[in-house]
C-alpha cells in the first residue's frame, strides 16, 4: 500500500564552517511510526531534516529507504521517495486560494484548468483525513491551523509517505493543536510515518511513539515515549534537571503602576486592533497576556511603551499619563521594554555590544557628559551586565550581531531591567530560545517581581503564562475575554477557549 | 449622424489597439514580479524596425516579425538587470526607455518623413462585417486590433485558467515559496519579460505601419507610460485591460471631437495624459489588497534567501 515502508539515517555528519551541525547522527523509522526529534535550539534538528528533504548534502553517512541505500541530492528526489516537509514558515502564496497554492506544487497538476480539474483530488484528501477546508478561500483568510493543513495536504497529494513537521504547533491554539495530532493519529493509522520536530516536552510525550534526543549536533538518547516522564526527558536534552515550576512565592499586591483605561489604537494597516481595553498592573505582580498571535498583542505593547500612537483612552505611569508621549520619556519614566522582534527592535545589529548596552541610556548623566559619551564608564557597565546576566560572548567589542539568539535577548533583559524600572513590558521574551536561555530568563522576570518591580508579559507559550504570571488577560481579536487569578484553576480550564474567542468571563 | 456616430467609435478601437497590446504584455510581465518602465522604449524600437522593414521589403507582415525580434532582444537587457543582477527596477526599466527612444531615433533618421507605399490594411470579416452598426465598428479593422484582442483573451486564459499562468502569478506573489516548489522563478521571470517586450513591439509596429503610416521620432508619444497607468487601471487583469485600453482610445479621439469647439489644441493635446494623472490618483486611494497588485512586485529576489 505505501510505498515507503522503512527509513533509516546512518552515521550523518554534517559542518558548517569547520563546527559540526550534525555528528554521527542514526535513527530509524517505520510504518505507522511518530517519531519526536527533541532539541534545544542549536541542537541540529532542523539541519538533520533538511538533510533528509535535500535541502542539504550530508559530509559523510547514509539514507535507507525500504532497505535501499538511496541519494537525495534536492527536494524533488526526496519528494520522488514519499518524504514530504511542512516548514515552520509556511511556503504558500498568501493572496492565492487554497486550489491555487495545491496546484502549483502538485506534480500531477493538469496544463488546463488546473483549478477545476483537480478539486475533486483535493476534496477527497480532505475528507479522508476530516479536514474541513474551502478550497476557494484565500489563504491569507485563513487562520495558522488551517494554513498548516494546506500544506499537510500538499505533502500528501504528492504521495508522502513520511511527513516531516518542522515545530509544527508553535502558531496554533490549543484546539487547534488537538486536532493537528488527531490527523497525525489518523495518519499513523493508515501507515504513514510522521517526524515531529519539536522543543516541547509535553508535545513529544503526547504523539510520540519514540523520541530521539539531540543535543549539540549528536545523538543524546533514543526512548520509547510510553512510561517516560518529562523531566527524564529534558534531562536527556540538556544534560541536567530542568526547573520546572519555578518558584512563585505569594506576594502582596503593591502600589499600582500602570493603569490603562479604555484603550483604542489601530494596526499598520489602520485597522482597530485594540478595542476599548482597560487594566492596572500592581508592583510585585508579573500580568500576564495570553492569546494567539495577531490579537492585537502587538499594538497593545507598542502604544504602552510609546511606539504606536493611542487613538484614544489614556495610560498612566504609576500618578504621570504616559499617553502618546515619545519613547524615550516613557522609558525616563519607568517604563521599560523587551520588544517582540528583538534583532529588529531590541539592538543595532551593526553596533558593538557595548553601544547597545546603553541604548536608551545614553543620555543618562552616567554615561554621558555633554554632548559626548563617556566610553570608559560604558564599557565598565556592559563588562557588569555580560557578567551579571550570563552573557556568552568572547568579548564585548565585537558586533552584537554574531552572538546567539539567546544572548542577546539576555543582554536586552540585562539592559532594560538594570535601571530597576517600575514596570517591565516583556513580548514573548522567551520565543524560539532554547531550554537553558528560557530558564534563566524567566528566573530574571521573577527576581524583578520580588524586588518590587512589575512586569507586563505578553506571552503565546501558556506553560510561561502559568509559571510566571499573577494575573492573567487573554486577548482574542482586539479585546480582553478575560482576567483571571492565577488561583481560578477552574476558569483556567477553559483559557484555549477564550483564546478563540468563545468563552468570556 | 450614425456615420459620424460609427466614424468616431472606430477612430476609438483603432486608437486603442496599441494601448491594449502595450498593457497585455505588460500585465505578463508584472504579474511574474517584475515592473517594466521601458514600455515606452521598447514600442519605439518596435514602431521604427516595422516602418524600416516594411519600406524595404513592402511586406509589413514580415516588418511585424522582426519588431517582435526586436522588442524581444531588447528587453533581454531589462531581463537581465532586474532577474540576474537583481538590480533597481525602477532604474533598469527608465533606462530601457531611454535605450530604445535613442536607438529608435537614430536608425529611424534616414526614414523621416517618407510614407509607406504598402501599409498593414485593413480586414473584413465575411458576413459579421455586414451586420449594421456593429459590423464596421468590430469586423472592419486592422489585423492588430483583431489580435490585440485575441491576445488579451488569451493572456486572461493563460494566467487564469492554466498551471504556467499559476506559476507566473505566484513568481510575482512569493517567489521564495514558488522556488521550493520546483519551479524555475528566474527562466519564468525572464520569459514573462520578454514576452511583455513583444507586445509593446507590436504596439509600435501598429503605429508606424497601420494607425500613421510614416515615421517620426517620438511618435509613441507617452502611450507606453499610459500603458504602465493602464496595468494598474485594470486591475492587473487583462480582461479588464480591454475595456481600459478602449477607454482610453476614446481619450485620444476625443481630441478632435473637442477641437471643433474651439479649445486650443494644445490644451486638448494633454487630455491623455490628465485622464492617466487622474486615473492613477483615484487608484492610489483604494486598499492595496483590494488592488490585486502582485505583493513582491519590482523587488529582487535572491535564490536561497528568505
Amino acid at each position: 500500500m505505501r510505498k515507503t515502508k522503512t527509513l533509516e539515517m546512518v552515521n550523518i555528519s554534517k559542518s558548517f564552517q569547520g563546527k559540526f551541525a550534525n555528528q554521527g547522527i542514526n535513527f530509524n523509522i517505520s510504518s505507522g511510526e511518530i517519531l519526536g526529534l527533541l532539541g534545544e535550539n542549536g541542537a541540529g534538528k532542523t539541519t538533520l531534516m533538511n538533510i533528509l528533504y535535500g535541502l542539504y548534502q550530508p559530509d559523510s553517512g547514509e539514507i535507507i529507504i525500504n532497505g535501499h541505500k538511496v541519494k537525495i541530492t534536492s527536494p524533488k528526489d526526496s519528494i520522488h521517495h514519499g518524504i514530504g516537509m511542512v516548514h515552520q514558515h509556511f511556503m504558500l502564496i498568501q493572496n492565492h486560494s487554497v486550489i491555487e497554492n495545491i496546484a502549483l506544487g502538485y506534480d500531477k497538476t493538469p496544463f488546463f484548468f488546473p483549478k477545476i480539474r483537480i478539486r475533486d483530488k483535493v476534496v477527497e484528501f480532505s475528507k479522508k483525513f476530516n479536514f474541513a477546508i474551502d478550497p476557494y478561500k484565500k489563504v491569507w483568510q485563513l487562520s495558522a491551523g488551517e494554513q498548516q493543513r494546506v500544506e499537510i495536504i500538499k505533502a500528501l497529494l504528492n504521495g508522502a509517505d513520511l511527513l516531516i513537521l518542522d515545530e509544527p504547533t508553535s502558531v496554533l491554539t490549543p484546539q487547534e493543536i488537538k486536532e493537528l495530532f488527531r490527523i497525525l493519529n489518523d495518519m499513523k493509522a493508515q501507515g504513514h510515518m510522521v517526524i515531529l520536530i519539536s522543543h516541547k516536552l509535553d508535545e513529544i510525550v503526547d504523539i510520540c511513539d519514540r523520541v530521539t534526543v539531540l543535543q549539540k549536533g549528536k545523538i543524546a538518547g533514543h526512548a520509547n515515549t510510553a512510561g517516560m516522564d518529562k523531566r527524564s526527558l529534558a534531562r536527556m536534552m540538556i544534560g541536567r534537571d530542568v526547573l520546572f515550576n519555578v518558584n512563585r512565592e505569594p506576594l502582596p499586591k503593591g502600589e499600582r503602576v500602570l493603569k490603562v483605561s479604555n484603550l483604542h489604537v489601530l494596526s499598520d494597516k489602520g485597522i482597530p486592533s485594540v478595542k476599548d481595553v482597560s487594566f492596572d498592573v500592581f508592583a510585585n505582580e508579573i500580568f500576564g497576556i495570553a492569546g494567539v498571535a495577531g490579537n492585537g498583542q502587538k499594538e497593545l505593547a507598542e502604544a504602552i511603551t510609546g511606539i504606536r500612537h493611542i487613538k484614544s483612552g489614556t495610560v498612566f505611569a504609576g500618578k504621570k499619563d504616559i499617553t502618546n508621549m515619545s519613547p524615550r520619556r516613557i522609558y525616563d519614566h519607568g517604563v521599560s521594554h523587551v520588544p517582540e522582534e528583538r534583532i529588529k527592535f531590541g539592538i543595532a545589529p551593526g553596533l558593538f555590544l557595548y553601544d547597545n548596552a546603553i541604548l536608551k541610556q545614553h543620555h543618562l548623566e552616567k554615561f554621558s557628559k555633554k554632548m559626548f559619551l563617556e566610553y570608559g564608564r560604558i564599557k565598565n557597565h556592559t563588562r557588569d551586565l555580560v557578567d551579571s546576566y550570563n552573557v556568552a560572548a568572547h568579548s564585548i567589542d565585537v558586533q552584537i550581531r554574531n552572538l546567539s539568539g539567546g544572548n542577546i535577548q539576555k543582554l536586552i533583559l540585562g539592559r532594560e531591567i538594570s535601571e530597576k524600572p517600575s514596570l517591565l513590558v516583556a513580548s514573548h521574551p522567551t520565543y524560539g530560545l532554547d531550554v537553558g536561555a528560557t530558564e534563566y530568563l524567566r528566573e530574571q522576570l521573577l527576581t524583578r517581581r520580588r524586588e518590587g518591580g512589575a512586569v507586563l508579559l505578553f506571552s503565546e507559550d501558556l506553560d510561561e503564562i502559568f509559571e510566571l504570571c499573577d494575573r492573567i488577560a487573554v486577548m482574542f481579536q482586539g479585546e480582553f475575554t478575560g482576567i483571571l487569578d492565577s488561583s481560578e484553576s477552574e476558569k483556567l480550564a477553559d483559557i484555549g477557549l477564550m483564546m478563540a474567542g468563545s468563552v468570556r468571563y | 449622424m450614425e456615420d459620424v456616430v460609427i466614424s468616431v467609435l472606430h477612430r476609438t478601437m483603432v486608437a486603442g489597439t496599441p494601448l491594449l497590446l502595450g498593457t497585455v504584455g505588460e500585465v505578463i510581465c508584472e504579474r511574474s514580479g517584475i515592473l517594466n518602465l521601458g514600455v515606452e522604449g521598447v514600442m519605439s524600437v518596435g514602431a521604427v524596425v516595422a516602418f524600416i522593414v516594411t519600406y524595404t521589403t513592402g511586406n509589413p507582415w514580415l516588418a511585424l516579425l522582426a519588431a517582435i525580434c526586436a522588442g524581444m532582444l531588447i528587453s533581454v537587457l531589462h531581463a537581465f538587470a532586474s532577474v540576474t543582477l537583481q538590480a533597481n527596477q525602477v532604474v533598469s526599466g527608465l533606462a530601457l526607455t531611454m535605450i530604445g527612444l535613442g536607438l529608435s531615433g537614430m536608425l529611424g533618421k534616414p526614414y523621416v518623413g517618407k510614407p509607406l507605399a504598402v501599409k498593414m490594411n485593413d480586414v473584413a470579416i465575411p458576413w459579421l462585417s455586414d451586420i449594421p452598426f456593429v459590423g464596421p465598428l468590430f469586423f472592419k479593422q486592422s489585423p492588430f486590433f483583431y489580435m490585440a484582442i485575441i491576445l488579451a483573451l488569451a493572456a486572461w486564459f493563460f494566467l487564469e485558467r492554466t498551471l504556467p499562468g499559476i506559476k507566473v502569478r505566484s513568481a510575482g506573489e512569493n517567489p521564495g515559496a514558488t522556488e521550493t516548489q520546483g519551479v524555475n522563478v528566474a527562466l519564468l521571470r525572464y520569459a514573462c519579460v520578454i514576452t511583455g517586450g513583444a507586445f509593446s513591439a507590436m504596439a509600435g509596429a501598429h503605429l508606424s505601419t497601420s494607425y500613421s503610416k510614416s515615421w517620426i521620432e517620438g511618435m509613441t508619444a507617452g502611450r507606453g507610460w499610459i500603458v504602465i497607468a493602464l496595468t494598474i487601471f485594470s486591475l492587473w487583469n487583462p480582461g479588464k485591460a480591454i475595456m481600459g485600453a478602449f477607454i482610453f482610445g476614446g481619450v485620444f479621439v476625443l481630441q478632435y471631437l473637442l477641437q471643433p469647439l474651439g479649445i486650443s489644441p494644445n490644451f486638448l493635446a494633454m487630455l491623455p495624459y490628465v485622464s492617466t494623472l487622474l486615473i492613477l490618483l483615484a487608484m492610489s486611494t483604494k486598499d492595496r489588497r483590494k488592488l490585486n497588485a502582485p505583493a513582491q512586485l519590482g523587488e529582487p529576489y535572491k535564490r536561497g534567501e528568505r
